[in-house]
C-alpha cells in the first residue's frame, strides 16, 4: 500500500492587497492598488503512510495551516502536487471528504443550542453512515473520550474544553482514515490535553489511521509523533524523527550527575564548578553547572565536547549516577525559527 | 485498515437524502423550539406589517364606496392574512449569512462536508418555517376574527396553494444563497442586497396587491422572480383563479426554480474556485 498522503513541490502563493496608512494613501489606493506576493507554503514535499503520526512545528505564520488546508482540499495549490489517499484533494471528490477531516482549535461545527448528541446524528445523515456502525462509533467515541456525561447537554452550556472533545468526536464519526488537525488542544487545560492526546495515540492505533498534527504544545508532538515537519516561512526545514531533528538542530547537550553523599546544593555547586573550570582549561565549551535541590547537578556541554566532557566530569567528581541529554525539544525547536 | 469505502454499504440515494432532509429539519425544529417564546413573538411581530397594510386599505376601500378595483375590505383581508401566513412560512434569513460564512471562514468548515451546504441551508428554512407556520395558527385566527377575510377558495387550490408556497420557499432560499455567493468576490454584499430588496418590496405583492399595480408594473413583476416566491401563492389561496392561472404560475416557478439551480450551480463551483485560489 502506498502513501496516503503526498505533497510533492507544494506551494501555495497569495497575492495580497498593500498600501500604506493614512487618508492620502486610501485615496490614491483607489487608483492605483499595489499587490505584493507572498508565498505562504513553497516547494514542500512529503509523504505520510498509513497510520502514521506526523507532528507538523512552525512558528506562526510559517505555512502550516494553509498546507493542512491544501491537503484537505480547501486551497488550490499554486503549483506543485498534493494527494491524499489516492484524490486530489482540490477536486472535493465526494467520496474524498468521507475518508478524511479537518478538526481547528476554533473549530464550531455542532449546533450551539443542541445536545452534541443532536449533532452527531445531523454527522450521520450527512456523511450516510450505517446506523449499526455508526452507533458502534458513537458509542465508541462517547465512552473513549469520557462523554456520557455531557452528550446529553445543549453545546452553549459545556466548558471549552468539553466542547472541543465533543467537536473531536463529531469530527471521527465517519471513521476517517486521514485527520488533519490544526492546534486540537488549543485554549485547553492540560488535564484535558493530556486527556485528547491518550484518546487520539489510541484512535490512530486501533483504526490505522493517518494523522498530521499542529500544535504550539510540544508535549503533544512528543507523546504522539515519532516524526516530524518542521517549516518556516513557507519551506519545509526538516523531515525526520524528534531525535534527529535534536541532533540536526540542537547546538549542545546536557550532562546530568548526581554526586555521592552530597544533599547540599552549594557545596555540589562548588565540587561541580572546579571540574567545569579544568573542563574550560582543555578548551572544552561548558557552561557554570547548575545543581538542584534533588542532587543532581546539570552542566550544559558543547555538543561536539559531550564526550570529553562527561569523561572529565566522572575523573574528576565522585559520581553516583550520570546521564547525557539532548536539550528539551521546544528549545530545539525555539533554536531552528530564531536561526530561520 | 480495511478500505472503509469499500467496505461501507452504498445507501440508497433516495433513501439517504430523505434521511438528509428528515435529520435537518428535525434539527431545525428543535432549535426553533429551543427558543419558542422569541418564535411566536417574531411570528406576531411579523403579522403586523400587513395588518397595517390591511388597515390603510380597508379605509381607502369604504371611502371610495366599498371596493378598489375589485378589491373588497374582505378580499383586502383575505390577501393580507394569507400575506402574513405566506411570509411567516417563507421567511428564509439573509444572503448576508453567506456573506458572514465565507468572510469568517465558517464555509471552510461547509466544504469539508461531502454535500452541498445549501441542502443544509433548505431543510434548516423548511424545519424553521413549519414551526413558525404552526405557531401562526393561533394569529391567524385572530386575524380571521377581527378582519373577516371573503376567500373564494375550493380544495384544488388549497392543494395547489400548498405546492406554490412550498416552491416560493425553495426559491427564496436558493436565490439567498445565490446572492449570498457574491461574496466569493466581493467583502460586502450590502449593495447587492439592498437593490434586490428594493425590486423585490415593489414587484413581489408584499407593498400593494399587484392587481392593482399599473399594467407596465405587472408586466416588470411577471418577468421577475419575486412575484412566483410571494404573491403567487396568496392569489392562488384568495381566488377567484382559473386552472391556466395555476399551471402557468406554477410553470414560471418550475422554470424559475430550474433557473436558479443552473445558476447556482454555475456560481457556485466558480466562487469555491476562487475561495480555494485565495483562501477563507
Amino acid at each position: 500500500m502506498g502513501a496516503w498522503v503526498e505533497a510533492d513541490a507544494l506551494s501555495k502563493h497569495f497575492k495580497v492587497p498593500v498600501r500604506e496608512a493614512g487618508l492620502r494613501a486610501s485615496v490614491s489606493s483607489l487608483f492605483r492598488r499595489q499587490h505584493r506576493t507572498v508565498e505562504a507554503v513553497d516547494d514542500v514535499s512529503f509523504t505520510i503512510e498509513p497510520g502514521e503520526v506526523v507532528g507538523f512545528l512552525g512558528p506562526n505564520g510559517a505555512g502550516k495551516t494553509t498546507t493542512l488546508k491544501m491537503l484537505s482540499g480547501l486551497l488550490t495549490p499554486t503549483s506543485g502536487f498534493a494527494r491524499v489517499l489516492g484524490f486530489e484533494p482540490f477536486r472535493r471528490d465526494r467520496e474524498f471528504l468521507r475518508r478524511v477531516t479537518l478538526v481547528m482549535g476554533n473549530r464550531n461545527q455542532l449546533q450551539w443550542d443542541l445536545p452534541a448528541i443532536d449533532s452527531f446524528e445531523l454527522h450521520r445523515s450527512i456523511y450516510r453512515i450505517p446506523r449499526p456502525e455508526f452507533v458502534r462509533a458513537r458509542d465508541e467515541l462517547i465512552e473513549l473520550l469520557d462523554l456520557a456525561e455531557i452528550v446529553n447537554k445543549p453545546v452553549r452550556t459545556l466548558s471549552l474544553g468539553e466542547r472541543m472533545k465533543a467537536e473531536i468526536a463529531d469530527a471521527l464519526l465517519h471513521q476517517p482514515d486521514v485527520m488533519f488537525l490544526d492546534e486540537p488542544t488549543l485554549g485547553l487545560d492540560v488535564t484535558m490535553q493530556r486527556r485528547i492526546r491518550a484518546f487520539l495515540a489510541d484512535y490512530s492505533a486501533r483504526t490505522g489511521a493517518s494523522i498530521l498534527l499542529t500544535s504550539h504544545y510540544m508535549a503533544d508532538v512528543e507523546a504522539l509523533c515519532k516524526r516530524v515537519l518542521v517549516i518556516h516561512r513557507g519551506r519545509l526545514l526538516f523531515d525526520g524523527g524528534l531525535a534527529a531533528l535534536a541532533n540536526r538542530f540542537g547546538t549542545d547537550k546536557t550532562i546530568r550527575v548526581q554526586l555521592a553523599d552530597d544533599d547540599d546544593p552549594s557545596r555540589s555547586a562548588a565540587t561541580a564548578g572546579a571540574a567545569v573550570v579544568e573542563a574550560r582549561s582543555r578548551g572544552i565549551a561548558i557552561d557554570d553547572p547548575n545543581a538542584g535541590d534533588d542532587g543532581f547537578v546539570t552542566f550544559r556541554v558543547d555538543r561536539s565536547d559531550a564526550p570529553r566532557a562527561a569523561a572529565l566530569l566522572l575523573e574528576r567528581l565522585d559520581v553516583v549516577d550520570v546521564s547525557i541529554e539532548d536539550p528539551p525539544i521546544e528549545n530545539v525547536i525555539d533554536q531552528v525559527f530564531t536561526d530561520g | 485498515m480495511a478500505d472503509v469505502a469499500a467496505v461501507r454499504p452504498a445507501e440508497g440515494a433516495i433513501r439517504s437524502w430523505v434521511a438528509l432532509y428528515r435529520s435537518v429539519i428535525r434539527n431545525s425544529m428543535m432549535n426553533s423550539l429551543q427558543y419558542r417564546a422569541n418564535t411566536l413573538v417574531d411570528t406576531v411581530l411579523m403579522a403586523a406589517e400587513p395588518v397595517v397594510y390591511l388597515m390603510v386599505w380597508q379605509i381607502v376601500a369604504r371611502e371610495q364606496g366599498g371596493e378598489v378595483d375589485g378589491f373588497t375590505p374582505g378580499r383586502f383581508a383575505a390577501y393580507y392574512v394569507t400575506w402574513a401566513l405566506v411570509r411567516t412560512f417563507t421567511q428564509t434569513g439573509n444572503p448576508k449569512n453567506w456573506e458572514r460564512a465565507i468572510q469568517e471562514g465558517r464555509m471552510s468548515g461547509l466544504l469539508m462536508r461531502p454535500i452541498h451546504p445549501v441542502h443544509q441551508d433548505l431543510g434548516l428554512w423548511l424545519g424553521f418555517g413549519a414551526v413558525r407556520a404552526a405557531m401562526w395558527i393561533p394569529v391567524g385566527a385572530v386575524l380571521f376574527v377581527a378582519f373577516r377575510p371573503d376567500y373564494d377558495t375550493n380544495l384544488l387550490q388549497m392543494a395547489v396553494f400548498a405546492v406554490a408556497i412550498a416552491m416560493a420557499m425553495i426559491i427564496r432560499t436558493l436565490l439567498n444563497a445565490l446572492v449570498g455567493f457574491a461574496a466569493f468576490w466581493v467583502i460586502k454584499i450590502g449593495a447587492i442586497t439592498s437593490v434586490l430588496s428594493t425590486v423585490e418590496l415593489l414587484t413581489s405583492g408584499r407593498l400593494v396587491p399587484l392587481e392593482l399595480m399599473p399594467a407596465w408594473a405587472q408586466d416588470i413583476s411577471w418577468a421577475l422572480p419575486f412575484r412566483w416566491a410571494f404573491s403567487f401563492p396568496i392569489e392562488v389561496l384568495i381566488g377567484p383563479v382559473s386552472t391556466i392561472e395555476m399551471l402557468t404560475g406554477l410553470a414560471m416557478q418550475a422554470g424559475w426554480l430550474a433557473g436558479i439551480c443552473v445558476l447556482l450551480r454555475l456560481v457556485w463551483s466558480r466562487g469555491v474556485r476562487r475561495y480555494s485560489a485565495v483562501g477563507g
